[in-house]
């Protein structure tokens, strides 16, 4: 899967509260959702979030709570991937499981600047610099968890697995 | 080999002799638990499986404890969505308010987390129950209705990173002052990914509740999970609330850890940890005279009966600054009415805090104590990020339930030495 777009950046240890304030989770709509998106880290980024956008963060992005409603409300935005140089175990397992495409990438989250133009493939971890040319190297995700990439998301892999046990 | 606790309990319920870290390993599930922001949408994750059943229907605890009593008519339809799930699938352990308490108060006190037990939990400090010697963690709504579904769960095994407390705490001195220096010593992802297993002889003075306040912020420093020894305090703790057989592990005394800290409890003193990471936690000396407009007793962290007699002790007899508001949330059902019997209410009430019925509230910025621009808040809460107690403008400083208190009688942040002497 090829994704190109703008990078948008943020610092370290973006907090789940940043990315969706608990004032807005009395819905788990994705469209109102992402209305909120990001707010309390760069109020202005849901009205000017372009479709395709890839978000570049520090270490530690999506610590804090466990809700779901962090990522859905960063793909209901129309971000189509995020690269950061570590992430919070449950947002790492929370964007798996609901089809958002993340990468670990140090590298490349030194060089990218907010505005770049980058493209990436997931399947070989590539990040392409469109800006500069540069190429960046992401670890790929292990089998295990591309098998539930690959079979759409966290739910299909259940439905196998109850087939398996009927 | 040698394994330690957090390795024992997975590779039991992995059907596994031994698992080591980084191992990819599905697990049996003990219970799971969610709560009214995560349930609905682990709910509607479910309904998409088009199951009559969820695997074990006395496996299932929800606790609607955010937003609860209902905050506004979308908190009461996100209720309702957990109401009627409940009810259509013979969910046993559903806790409606009046029963109801903050979940990770709640659970241990209802004996449906146990030593041994495998737990997951949509709330990220579900890490809590590593207190009573069980496997616990976090996860999303999408892993909540997986394992709703199947009773099981797919695990990397952690690698663990062993925390020596040793020596004798000072006075004022609990659970949560060691977790937040401990959190300052190694930064909020110190632990990342990590089992944290805290052992030494002041782990084996603490209450259990102190235990159960230190592993709830183990997520804080980004563990996966946080975990301790059972004793004979856990076994009094569990013996008479236990309704199915539980098990105690140990780790091996030549276990292999990633990484071990050591601390001279002696040292420490009261901590505060400053806005906007749990992490920022300093000596309560350095932050005093802090002047604020509002104090948190209660949540997941500090609801506790033991908690509310530290704040009852300091509170008794005194009032509450003029500048200030004061709010005191019992984290349980239970814990209201012990604090009742008691007369902590009555000390609370008299010196001019409010009590509120059980309820996250505040912690998350939900309701019950919203703050304004520019205002400061002193807590006993996890977490003092960016808004999460209102406006982003407002700014939230943790502690535990002595210099709460403390503060609360001067206005300002203050060490309890202050208010009480020098006498404990």
């Amino acid at each position: 899967m090829q994704i190109k777009g703008r990078v948008y950046k943020f610092g370290d240890d973006i907090d789940t509260d940043q990315i969706i304030p608990a004032r807005y989770m009395n819905t788990y709509d994705p469209a109102e959702l992402a209305a909120h998106c990001m707010e309390d880290a760069d109020p202005s980024f849901a009205g000017r979030v372009e479709p395709g956008a890839v978000i570049v963060a520090g270490k530690n992005f999506g610590c804090g709570s466990s809700r779901e409603h962090a990522p859905i409300a960063i793909k209901a935005a129309g971000v189509s991937c995020i690269i950061a140089s570590t992430f919070a175990r449950i947002f790492y397992r929370n964007a798996v499981n609901i089809g958002l495409p993340i990468l670990e990438c140090p590298q490349a989250v030194e060089a990218l600047k907010e505005g770049d133009q980058v493209e990436v493939d997931l399947v070989k971890g590539v990040i392409k610099n469109l800006s500069s040319g540069e190429e960046y190297h992401a670890a790929p995700f292990p089998p295990f968890m591309q098998g539930i990439i690959e079979q759409g998301g966290l739910i299909n892999y259940v439905r196998e697995r109850m087939k398996e046990r009927a | 080999m040698s394994m330690t606790i957090t390795e024992k309990i997975l590779a039991a319920h992995a059907g596994k002799d031994r698992v080591s870290p980084g191992e990819l390993i599905n697990c049996r599930l003990d219970l799971v638990l969610a709560n009214d922001v995560t349930a609905p949408v682990a709910i509607k994750e479910f309904s998409k499986l088009g199951l009559d059943r969820v695997f074990d229907p006395d496996r299932v605890a929800l606790v609607p404890d955010h937003f609860t009593p209902n905050k506004d008519i979308k908190s009461a339809e996100l209720a309702l969505c957990v109401r009627e799930f409940a009810r259509s699938y013979g969910i046993t352990n559903y806790f409606e308010v009046g029963k109801m308490g903050i979940e990770h108060c709640l659970l241990p006190e209802q004996g449906l987390v146990l030593p041994g037990d495998m737990i997951i939990g949509a709330d990220s400090h579900t890490c809590t129950y590593g207190a009573l010697g069980a496997f616990a963690t976090g996860v999303g709504s999408t892993d909540l209705a997986a394992a709703m579904a199947l009773g099981e769960c797919w695990f990397k095994v952690p690698e663990s990173m062993k925390f020596i407390y040793h020596g004798k705490m000072r006075p004022w001195v609990g659970g949560k002052d060691l977790i937040l220096y401990t959190i300052g010593d190694i930064g909020v992802d110190g632990a990342l990914y990590r089992a944290m297993e805290f052992t030494g002889e002041a782990i084996q003075d603490l209450s259990i509740e102190g235990r159960l306040t230190m592993c709830n912020m183990a997520i804080e420093a980004g563990a996966k999970n946080g975990i301790l020894a059972p004793d004979e305090k856990t076994k009094a703790y569990v013996e008479k609330r236990a309704k199915r057989p539980y098990r105690f592990y140990y780790s091996d005394p030549d276990a292999a850890y990633v990484e071990v800290k050591e601390y001279d409890v002696s040292q420490i003193e009261p901590q505060v940890a400053f806005p906007h990471l749990p992490e920022n936690s300093r000596p309560v000396s350095e932050a005093q005279g802090i002047e604020l407009d509002q104090v948190v007793i209660g949540s997941c962290t500090n609801g506790r009966i033991e908690d509310l007699r530290v704040a009852a002790k300091i509170l008794k007899g005194r009032k509450v600054h003029p500048r200030l508001r004061v709010i005191i949330i019992p984290g349980t059902q239970e814990v209201y009415l012990q604090a009742l019997r008691e007369g902590l209410l009555e000390t609370f009430v008299e010196a001019g805090t409010v009590v509120s019925t059980p309820t996250c509230g505040p912690c998350l910025g939900g309701h019950m104590g919203i703050l304004a621009k520019g205002e400061k808040a002193l807590s006993t809460t996890n977490r003092n990020f960016v808004g999460r107690m209102g406006h982003p403008e407002s700014e939230v400083y943790l502690c535990g339930p002595a210099v709460a208190a403390a503060s609360a009688v001067t206005g300002m942040i203050t060490h309890p030495e202050e208010v009480m002497g020098d006498a404990d």
